[in-house]
């Protein structure tokens, strides 16, 4: 967010697609991501005169590791919602959980406020930020200029959101380290707990890896030109 | 680099002296790197998938009449409590006769699909003979499995209602026993030897007749040794009470068996035969008497006529011979004989004649005479049936078979396919129709005459008496006195004696001293009689000094 500081005049508000907006990138320079100095004419990667981080006008490899994040998320929020949570083995049996499985409980014994809870934690949120981050990336590698606005809003509350997910996991924590009556009743974590942790470590790390300035770079022609004109150099340079 | 020179508006803050760019190293591998991540979680995904997959057995579908306590999802499929599959689902059979349980078995457990594997489901039982399966009152049911030995596989089976008795790999040997009811029998009843449980009740049905039923049990191994081919079973329930001429006798097997009932067998005298194969049918007897007893071969069926009242008679009496059982009543009918007019009420009686003894059936065997010539001439011999009063008190009738020698020769009608026996009226009979002529006797004594002349006599001796009352009273008055007297005179008399004959008495001492003068007397004649026996001159010549 650093960045924006440097745009003087981006940060008006309303920021209408035909606004004329100057923006770093869009004036050729850069920002550091650590101390905010903008600098002119210099390199990706190279680090800043100040600080000596590497310098970089968007976040490097921002949408790779979005997606390679996401992938990894999606794979797993298979497993944590068919993996049992919590299992449970007292002297009336062995009881496995899965989330679902707890959801249906609550609600069947009458405890709607609880299913709703879980259901919305546990279920909905990582869904709902799965979708939004993939929607974001997406739209951000097609640089498509579709609802910018609200877009940013829903990275926002996708960052906001995301630490209320690991309620769960933090439940089925506490529950496996106090309920140990040998004998009576055990709690034990399930590999669903492990797979569901790792979705919301791996949705986070999404959010924290997608840079949201991406899908505010798009229609500008500047912009484009000069990403452009730096990836060639790259390139060049490579060569 | 040279084209960014010249945004005239928003300079920098700060416009350092242009560095020089430096070239870094390229870190290409990183953003491949990051790529590992989803494939971590691809390849934890698919090994999730590929254990599930591997560790999946077949599936199978086990029918059920109902599915109490049975809960999809959540009720397992254990043998020897370890287990082996989960029910998926229960559904309803198409015409809802039955439901359908759904069961996923894990990898180890595909033996269990052999045909002749057996579902139950246990559930908590309390049942007389104990209480089963407690541990399913917190658990939940779940469905026992007996793993079956059969090649052949399949995947639709037919949960049975209760558990099975005898597991498949039980050691020991089935065997088949036929009853004509079931008694207080049920599954699980136990087998006694000498009252040590040995066995238990695995099964019984119906036969296929209805004329009886047919039990399966099972003999734990070291014990079907002792089943041999002559081995005898019979219902150990309950109490076998009798009461006869030798007493009451109650026999009772251990308490558990009266309360629930069981089998016990033994083989007579302990001759248990050849060891009996698996499957062998035995005959299951009422008591252990019936069992143990010897068979009674082949029966005859005999009719009888009784010109008599058959009240008291009923199917089942006996008909014994000099007291001993030879067989029983099987009906009792009533016909109408058109040409006599009469009517007459033939008794069918089955008869063992195995019972008269082996040298009967040996002798019949031999002979050259068919069964009804034997008979012919066992009544020409006077064998006649009788009936006879078993029960004085209920009036109970019972057929006695005997030779009356006296009895009127009768013609057997040996054309007839059922041979008949001649009967003789009852002895009861025969005695009330001789009470009944004492009876008539009697009546003709003049009771009046005797009477009269009764009380005359009466009055006669009635004066008799009277005169013996005045002589005893004058005996009293006149005789007693003189006896008095008399008899003082006679103690008088008898004192004077005694004291005469008392120690004292001077004729006591002279008695005494005559007789000490005479023993001196005879002393002195024997030393006379020694000297004269020595020198018998001396009675010539004297005494001579010198010898002496």
């Amino acid at each position: 967010m650093s960045a924006d500081t440097a745009a003087v005049t981006a940060s008006l508000p309303a920021a209408d697609e035909d606004l004329a907006v100057q923006t770093a990138a869009g004036l050729g320079m850069m920002s550091c991501h650590h101390c905010g100095t903008v600098w002119q004419e210099v390199r990706e990667h190279e680090p800043c005169e100040r600080c000596g981080t590497a310098l970089h006008q968007r976040k490097p490899d921002s949408i790779r590791r979005s997606w390679a994040f996401l992938i990894a998320a999606c794979i797993m929020y298979i497993p944590a919602n068919l993996m049992p949570v919590m299992i449970t083995k007292t002297l009336l049996g062995v009881q496995e959980d899965t989330i679902m499985s707890g959801v249906i409980y609550f609600w069947v014994s009458g405890a709607w406020e609880l299913a709703a809870i879980i259901f919305i934690a546990s279920f909905l949120v990582p869904l709902f930020k799965l979708a939004s981050l993939i929607l974001l990336t997406w739209t951000a590698q097609k640089r498509s200029r579709w609802r910018r606005l609200e877009r940013a809003k829903l990275y926002r509350l996708v960052e906001i959101i995301g630490r209320w997910s690991m309620l769960d996991v933090f439940v089925v924590s506490l529950l496996a380290g106090l309920v140990q009556i040998d004998g009576f009743a055990r709690i034990t974590a399930g590999f669903g707990v492990l797979a569901f942790a790792s979705v919301v470590v791996l949705t986070m790390l999404a959010a924290l890896s997608f840079d949201p300035r991406l899908s505010w770079d798009s229609g500008d022609d500047a912009i484009d030109k000069n990403q452009n004109t730096n990836q060639n150099k790259r390139n060049e340079s490579t060569r | 680099m040279s084209d960014e020179n010249a945004p005239p508006s928003a300079p920098p803050p700060a416009l350092p002296p242009l560095p020089e760019p430096r070239l870094s190293r390229k870190r290409d591998w990183l953003p491949s790197l990051i790529w590992l991540i989803p494939i971590v979680a691809a390849v934890v995904g698919l090994t999730l998938v590929v254990k599930i997959l591997v560790e999946r057995g077949p599936s199978i579908t086990i029918t059920f009449r109902t599915a109490e306590g049975l809960e999809a999802g959540k009720t397992k499929v254990k043998y020897k409590d370890v287990d082996i599959g989960l029910v998926q689902t229960i559904t309803l059979s198409k015409d809802r006769s039955h439901v359908l349980a759904n069961v996923q078995l894990s990898k180890e457990a595909e033996s269990f699909t052999a045909a002749d594997t057996r579902f139950w489901v246990v559930r908590p039982r309390v049942a007389a003979s104990g209480v089963s399966g407690l541990g399913t009152l917190l658990s939940g049911a779940y469905i026992g499995a007996d793993a079956g030995t059969s090649k052949d596989k399949k995947n639709e089976f037919a949960g049975l209602e209760v558990q099975p008795i005898v597991k498949i790999d039980a050691s020991g040997k089935q065997y088949m026993l036929h009853a004509t009811d079931i008694g207080s029998l049920d599954i699980g009843s136990p087998v006694y030897f000498r009252r040590i449980k040995v066995g238990q009740l695995a099964a019984f049905d119906l036969d296929a007749d209805g004329k009886g039923v047919t039990l399966r049990i099972f003999i734990d191994a070291p014990y079907d040794k002792f089943i041999g081919v002559n081995t005898r079973f019979w219902h150990a329930s309950g109490f076998d009470m009798q009461i006869n001429a030798s007493g009451f006798k109650l026999r009772t097997q251990s308490l558990a068996a009266v309360v629930l009932g069981g089998i016990a067998f033994q083989s007579p005298d302990d001759e248990l035969g050849m060891t009996a194969k698996e499957n062998t049918t035995f005959n299951l007897a009422a008591d252990q008497e019936t069992a143990l007893k010897e068979p009674d071969g082949p029966s005859e069926t005999v009719v009888m006529y009784f010109n008599q009242s058959l009240r008291g008679l009923t199917p089942g009496t006996t008909v014994d011979f000099r007291g001993v059982v030879l067989g029983e009543v099987k009906s009792i009918g009533l016909e109408y004989d058109p040409k006599r007019r009469e009517f007459n009420m033939p008794v069918a009686v089955q008869i063992y004649p195995e019972r008269l003894g082996r040298k009967y059936a040996d002798d019949g065997q031999q002979s050259s005479y068919t069964a009804k010539q034997r008979l012919q001439y066992m009544v020409s011999r006077g064998l006649r049936a009788q009936l006879r009063t078993g029960n004085l008190l209920t009036g109970q009738l019972y057929i006695a078979l005997d030779f009356f020698p006296k009895a009127p020769p009768v013609a057997v009608d040996t054309s007839t396919t059922i041979i008949e026996l001649p009967t003789i009226p009852n002895s009861l009979d025969e005695i009330q129709s001789q009470i009944a002529e004492i009876a008539k006797k009697l009546s003709k004594v003049p009771f009046d005459q005797i009477a009269a002349d009764l009380q005359k006599t009466l009055g006669t001796l009635n004066r008799t008496l009277l005169n013996a009352e005045q002589l005893t009273k004058s005996l009293n008055n006149d005789v007693a006195p003189e006896i008095t007297a008399a008899m003082k005179d006679v103690r008088t008399t008898l004192d004077n004696a005694n004291r005469t004959l008392s120690d004292n008495a001077p004729l006591q001492q002279d008695i005494r001293q005559t007789l000490q003068e005479l023993t001196r007397s005879a002393a002195s004649v024997r030393v006379l009689t020694d000297y004269l026996e020595r020198h018998p001159e001396a009675l010539i010549r004297g005494k001579q000094e010198g010898n002496k």
